[in-house]
């Protein structure tokens, strides 16, 4: 096995609420090996995209490390991290909220290539041109705006944006949660891809224990903040020894593996408490 | 075989907007009898929800031109649409998609749930119809029913506050359930619950239900036939089993391979029939 590309340790993220703190990631820990995909994987309020935005440092976390091939970015000022920045990239969840809708697809991807320092604007129009071309979409893509776009569509000149700053770390959370299921699927074989290709390593959020065992060689399952359980997908998902991993697995329902009319022993009835 | 509680034939839809005139369901046609599910499935666009709405009678009537007919018992609502304020909420009722915005945020379950119980039985006294909420409450698993009725919307989860709409849908005692969606905005093991109720509901009353969802695995579940609708249209239509298991048209067979697979795990080997 690879030295791991990122490392976090014992991570904490508290939000201020008022009168107090609220804990959304409780002392996690997980490594990313170079060129592999972990998932994490949970339910709404598990602090699974709490931990995104930390390793994206889009928020500062409490306290614990995120070494990044070594390096704890976990405590860097703004001006320390931002040389960093475009080694670890997001892939957002709402297409049609994270693209700017006065630019075209083309200056959207060639903007974090200025950021980089390509010069000259001839050379970023034709990256991006490029990177347009690599995640699928036509070349008639390029001069028009988000507006027009599907959200599989939208979806993918995220994922051109973020490899224009070249990472060695692509951070994709929930990006599949808001597509049809056959636009979703396009979208997953193109993150495989680039994997394939570029040996880009890969952190996959999702909701979606499909999503995770097509997508993931290593999972981390959360709720409340806490890692519940973890290991290699494929183990965890055939056999996964904690109560709510078993839960979550029985919950997600696999159409071609019922039997009989309105099986409802697939659905065993679970008693919620009231918030 | 009894007589249907819903049956929908050749229904168009025709929807006028700044584009133009599009034709969101395009000639469509299927049945309800009591105690069967239904489910349209299909992507986004596909026209499901339009259908549901249409047949709910929902739609601008400014915006929407509907044409074929929407038999309920041996009333059709296309060609009387005044006759609809008989039929919604007492012959059917909708469960929306999205719990944690349908209910007014500035009364309580009580009042909300109250109203819907009084519009049925106007002449139920106000503790009558406070007691009638609490039965409806209790049906459908909310537990702690009687200190439900004082809470306000956004001190309930999202899960408990769809088994609060299910309730309202049933305080008007109504024989057919139209659900749009009713659990895509829940969290899985939330949405097993829901469907479970549903299921439940379904054989302890003989209720009917229109699914709409865009999730096979619930359609797989819930359903007695599926419609698989794209562009208006249904495409392949048929027994549960038969569409999933066998499905005989291209598109099916997409959306189906679509879906990721969980590949098998170690509560299967206690057979099918858990």
């Amino acid at each position: 096995m690879t030295e791991p590309l990122l490392d976090v340790r014992d991570l904490v993220v508290e939000y201020h609420v008022r009168g107090g703190s609220f804990r959304a990631v409780d002392h996690v820990s997980f490594t990313v090996h170079k060129g592999r995909t972990l998932a994490i994987v949970g339910e709404s309020g598990c602090g699974k995209s709490t931990i995104a935005s930390a390793i994206v440092r889009l928020l500062k976390p409490s306290s614990g490390q995120i070494l990044l091939d070594g390096t704890d970015i976990a405590g860097l000022s703004e001006r320390r991290m931002r040389p960093l920045r475009s080694r670890v990239q997001m892939v957002f969840q709402d297409p049609y909220a994270s693209l700017d809708p006065h630019l075209t697809a083309q200056d959207i991807v060639a903007e974090p290539l200025r950021l980089r320092g390509v010069r000259s604007s001839a050379d970023r129009r034709a990256q991006a041109a490029e990177l347009i071309d690599r995640v699928g979409l036509p070349s008639s893509a390029l001069e028009r705006r988000p507006a027009e776009f599907s959200g599989g569509q939208r979806q993918r000149i995220g994922i051109a944006r973020a490899l224009a700053s070249s990472p060695e770390l692509l951070v994709c959370d929930e990006a599949t949660s808001a597509l049809d299921v056959s636009v979703q699927a396009q979208v997953l074989a193109l993150l495989e891809d680039l994997q394939r290709d570029t040996g880009l390593t890969c952190i996959v959020i999702s909701h979606n224990l499909g999503v995770v065992r097509r997508i993931s060689a290593d999972v981390v399952v959360m709720k409340a903040g806490r890692v519940v359980e973890s290991g290699p997908t494929a183990d965890v998902l055939a056999a996964p020894k904690e109560p709510y991993t078993r839960a979550l697995r029985r919950a997600a329902l696999d159409p071609t593996a019922m039997t009989g009319r309105k099986p409802r022993s697939f659905v065993t009835a679970r008693e919620e408490v009231p918030a | 075989m009894t007589a249907a509680l819903l049956d929908v034939e050749d229904l168009q839809v025709e929807l006028i907007t700044a584009g133009g005139v599009i034709r969101a369901v395009d000639g469509v046609s299927f049945s309800i009898a009591e105690g069967e599910t239904v489910t349209v499935i299909g992507e986004s666009g596909s026209g499901k929800s339009t259908t549901a709405m249409a047949v709910l009678g929902l739609l601008p009537d400014d915006l929407a031109v509907l044409s074929g007919s929407v038999r309920f018992g041996g009333t059709d609502v296309v060609a009387d649409p005044r006759a609809l304020h008989e039929v919604r909420g007492r012959t059917v009722s909708l469960i929306p998609q999205d719990p944690m915005t349908a209910l007014s945020p500035v009364h309580t379950i009580g009042r909300q749930l109250g109203e819907a119980v009084r519009l049925r039985k106007p002449e139920l006294t106000k503790r009558a119809a406070e007691a009638r909420a609490v039965e409806l409450l209790d049906l459908v698993h909310v537990p702690r029913a009687a200190e439900q009725l004082g809470r306000y919307p956004h001190q309930l989860s999202g899960g408990m506050l769809q088994r609060v709409l299910i309730a309202i849908a049933l305080a008007g005692e109504p024989r057919l359930l139209v659900a749009d969606e009713p659990t895509s905005a829940l969290d899985v093991t939330v949405q097993a619950g829901i469907l479970a109720l549903l299921l439940e509901l379904q054989e302890s009353t003989g209720i009917g239900i229109l699914m709409i969802t865009h999730d096979l695995g619930v359609a797989r579940l819930v359903s007695d036939r599926i419609h698989v609708m794209r562009d208006g249209r249904f495409v392949e239509s048929g027994e549960v089993e038969a569409v999933v298991d066998h499905p005989s048209h291209e598109y099916t067979r997409e959306l189906l391979a679509a879906v990721p697979v969980l590949g098998p795990w170690d509560e299967d080997v206690a057979g099918g029939e858990r």
